[in-house]
């Protein structure tokens, strides 16, 4: 079998044209990883601009009005450009650099990963062209006018469901096309080898860091650690170094739209089956015949009908649970949370603590519970008050 | 020898590619006669997919015209049957690894074989990842078509020394469509395979006119041409089968 597999996932299924532009990045990648001044400078860029490390937060009032666990909050929404995106995209657009790539584009779907990217690239003087669906740049108008603002070019897509797969597709082939001096810097844990890798490792920072911060404060690990999941890049960051702790519960918590006995839904383990999709072996949501699925979910950023090869894995062998939330469910956290704590959240990190309201309560008060925040919820909310019906816009 | 030799005995070969379906089977079956009966040497059916990551604008409007009449891959499992009643060109499928694997690849190979399709182009399948399909395809009969393109560089060699049917040379950067100007060196990469393989070569990606058509076969054994044919179904929709039988005369007498 190929290069870059999880168990039967993974893979690179591309077009030739790109073959030596992933073989290229992959040794590359290898070389600089374990190249003592590109981490250093690595890490420079982390603590110094983005605000690293991020503050593992005991969220005491939510834990006291659930009842039960005590919940953590991991504070990825407090780094510079208001989530997690920006650890990868610093790691690829560094990497590019060293490589002599003197363009990114990107794919992003509530725009997070675009915004990130579109920094990236200024303060290293790269040219950045971001592909955005149509229907995200109308929901996510804040963060195309952010992007535009950071010097990048911001190409609405129009094709399929003008979402983020469409992006995704559009971005690939804007790279074939143009692959001498341009990087794609992908912004989850998906594509072709060896994007799932790369993107987990420069995220695996949120796991490493919630390991240290948990043994400081409570003197143990935590018996569940739960995020979002849409191709799964926070939520295998806040996996990665608890995989090998078998008694550290692994909770993704993916879409489930307007319900996963809807078609309206983006549950690609709940709903999806096997398939081979921008680039990789995973789960997708698809219909007989292979046509993907116009999924559906309130969160741009979780929009996607796919989910990285490295969570299709740790579901098959079970080592991770996956479940799923609705709009309704998600939009009542983001309500709740920023009550609670004074924390407004992305309405994707939302995802993961409606499900933190759910199991806290089911688990006695000496249990510890840490939640990745993927993301800060300003860009949401005029689209979670046109929900409530609000006529608010930007 | 496989049925796709044929289409490289009659000069230089002229290979058109249509969309199954667009913008409905019926037309799709007059399409393949017309193509046939004006001197196509191999026809490339494309099954349409959701997603085409590799087609550009007027291939990817054509996949959604064809999804939208409803088409199917049995539906064209049966055309192709019904069609291999009087058709004799060779013929193969165009389309993405998902719509193979999602129908089981046994199963789909096999019922390739079974219907008389000769040969198979998969773009998002490269060299690394054939093994999944491959074995299957040999076993059926069923050639597993290999691309190389502009960036290829020294996967050509390894590509070509497996490649079975005739080798897809990808003309230039990018996705399908049409362009004014092809500035790859065509020549240096078939020099290159000729060095390692005898397969039958053809050029596509961005051949459109007679004259590109003619210049791409003074050094390979085929030119294949996509997006403009699927733009003259989009023009002329039902109708079409007559003009798109009077541009592959045109293109068949320019490469001959």
């Amino acid at each position: 079998m190929s290069n870059g597999r999880f168990g039967i996932h993974g893979g690179q299924y591309i077009p030739e044209t790109l073959m030596n532009a992933v073989i290229e990045l992959e040794a590359a990648y290898n070389h600089y990883k374990n190249d003592t001044d590109f981490n250093r400078e690595l890490e420079t860029l982390f603590n110094d601009y983005a605000g690293r490390p991020s503050r593992l937060y005991y969220a005491e009032k939510m834990t006291r009005d659930l009842g039960g666990a005590k919940i953590y909050l991991k504070r990825e929404d407090l780094n510079h450009t208001g989530a997690h995106k920006i650890n990868n995209v610093l790691g690829q657009a560094l990497l590019a650099k060293k490589m002599g790539k003197t363009r990114l584009i990107a794919e992003t779907g509530a725009g997070q990963h675009g915004v990130a990217t579109a920094t990236a690239a200024a303060l290293m003087g790269m040219e950045c062209v971001v592909f955005m669906g149509e229907e995200d740049t109308k929901r996510q108008a804040l963060n195309v006018y952010k992007m535009r603002l950071l010097g990048a070019e911001v190409i609405p897509v129009t094709t399929g469901t003008a979402t983020l797969k469409d992006a995704v597709s559009q971005a690939m082939r804007e790279w074939t096309s143009r692959i001498a001096d341009t990087h794609y810097c992908l912004g989850s844990v998906m594509g072709p080898h060896p994007f799932p890798t790369i993107v987990r490792d420069f995220q695996a920072v949120i796991s490493k860091e919630i390991k240290a911060q948990i043994l400081e404060r409570e003197g143990r690990l935590p018996d569940v650690v739960m995020a979002c999941v849409g191709g799964g890049s926070n939520a295998i960051g806040t996996f990665y170094h608890f995989i090998e702790d078998k008694d550290v519960r692994l909770i993704g918590c993916e879409a489930a739209g307007r319900g996963i006995d809807t078609f309206e839904t983006a549950a690609t383990i709940n709903t999806g089956s096997l398939g081979i999709f921008h680039g990789m072996k995973s789960y997708f949501c698809q219909d007989e015949y292979g046509q993907i699925a116009p999924v559906y979910s309130i969160s741009a950023g979780l929009d996607y009908p796919g989910i990285g090869p490295e969570h299709a894995w740790l579901h098959d062998i079970g080592r991770a649970e996956y479940v799923a939330i609705t709009d309704d469910e998600a939009v009542d956290a983001f309500e709740y949370l920023s009550r609670t704590e004074g924390i407004i959240p992305a309405i994707e990190s939302a995802h993961a603590l409606a499900y933190a309201q759910k199991l806290a309560p089911t688990l006695s008060r000496d249990k510890i519970i840490v939640v990745t925040v993927s993301g800060r919820g300003d860009k949401d909310c005029a689209a979670i008050a046109r929900y409530r019906g609000e006529d608010l816009h930007e | 020898m496989s049925n796709i030799a044929k289409a490289f005995r009659n000069g230089k070969a002229f290979i058109p590619f249509i969309t199954c379906g667009d913008p409905d089977l019926e037309t799709t079956a007059k399409l393949v006669r017309a193509m046939a009966d004006n001197g196509a040497d191999l026809i490339e059916l494309g099954i349409p997919f959701s997603d085409p990551t590799a087609e550009g604008p007027v291939i990817q409007e054509a996949s959604l015209r064809a999804l939208t009449a409803g088409t199917t891959t049995d539906k064209i499992f049966d055309l192709v049957r019904e069609l291999r009643k009087d058709v004799t060109v060779p013929m193969v499928f165009m389309t993405y690894a998902n719509v193979v694997f999602s129908y089981g690849a046994e199963r789909f190979i096999s019922a390739c074989a079974a219907v008389g399709i000769d040969g198979l182009i998969l773009p998002d399948i490269p060299y690394e990842e054939k093994g999944e399909f491959d074995p299957i395809c040999q076993k059926y009969g069923v050639d597993l078509i290999s691309l190389i393109a502009p960036t290829s560089e020294d996967r050509i060699a390894v590509i070509a020394k497996e490649a079975k049917g005739f080798l897809y040379v990808v003309s230039s950067l990018g996705v399908t469509g049409v362009r004014s100007e092809i500035t790859t060196d065509i020549g240096a990469m078939i020099s290159i395979i000729r060095a390692h393989s005898d397969i039958p070569c053809a050029v596509g990606f961005g051949i459109s006119t007679p004259e590109q058509a003619k210049k791409m076969t003074e050094e390979a054994d085929g030119a294949i041409v996509g997006s403009a044919i699927v733009k003259l179904i989009a023009k002329y929709g039902r109708d079409a089968a007559e003009p798109v039988g009077e541009y592959v005369r045109s293109m068949k007498d320019a490469v001959r």
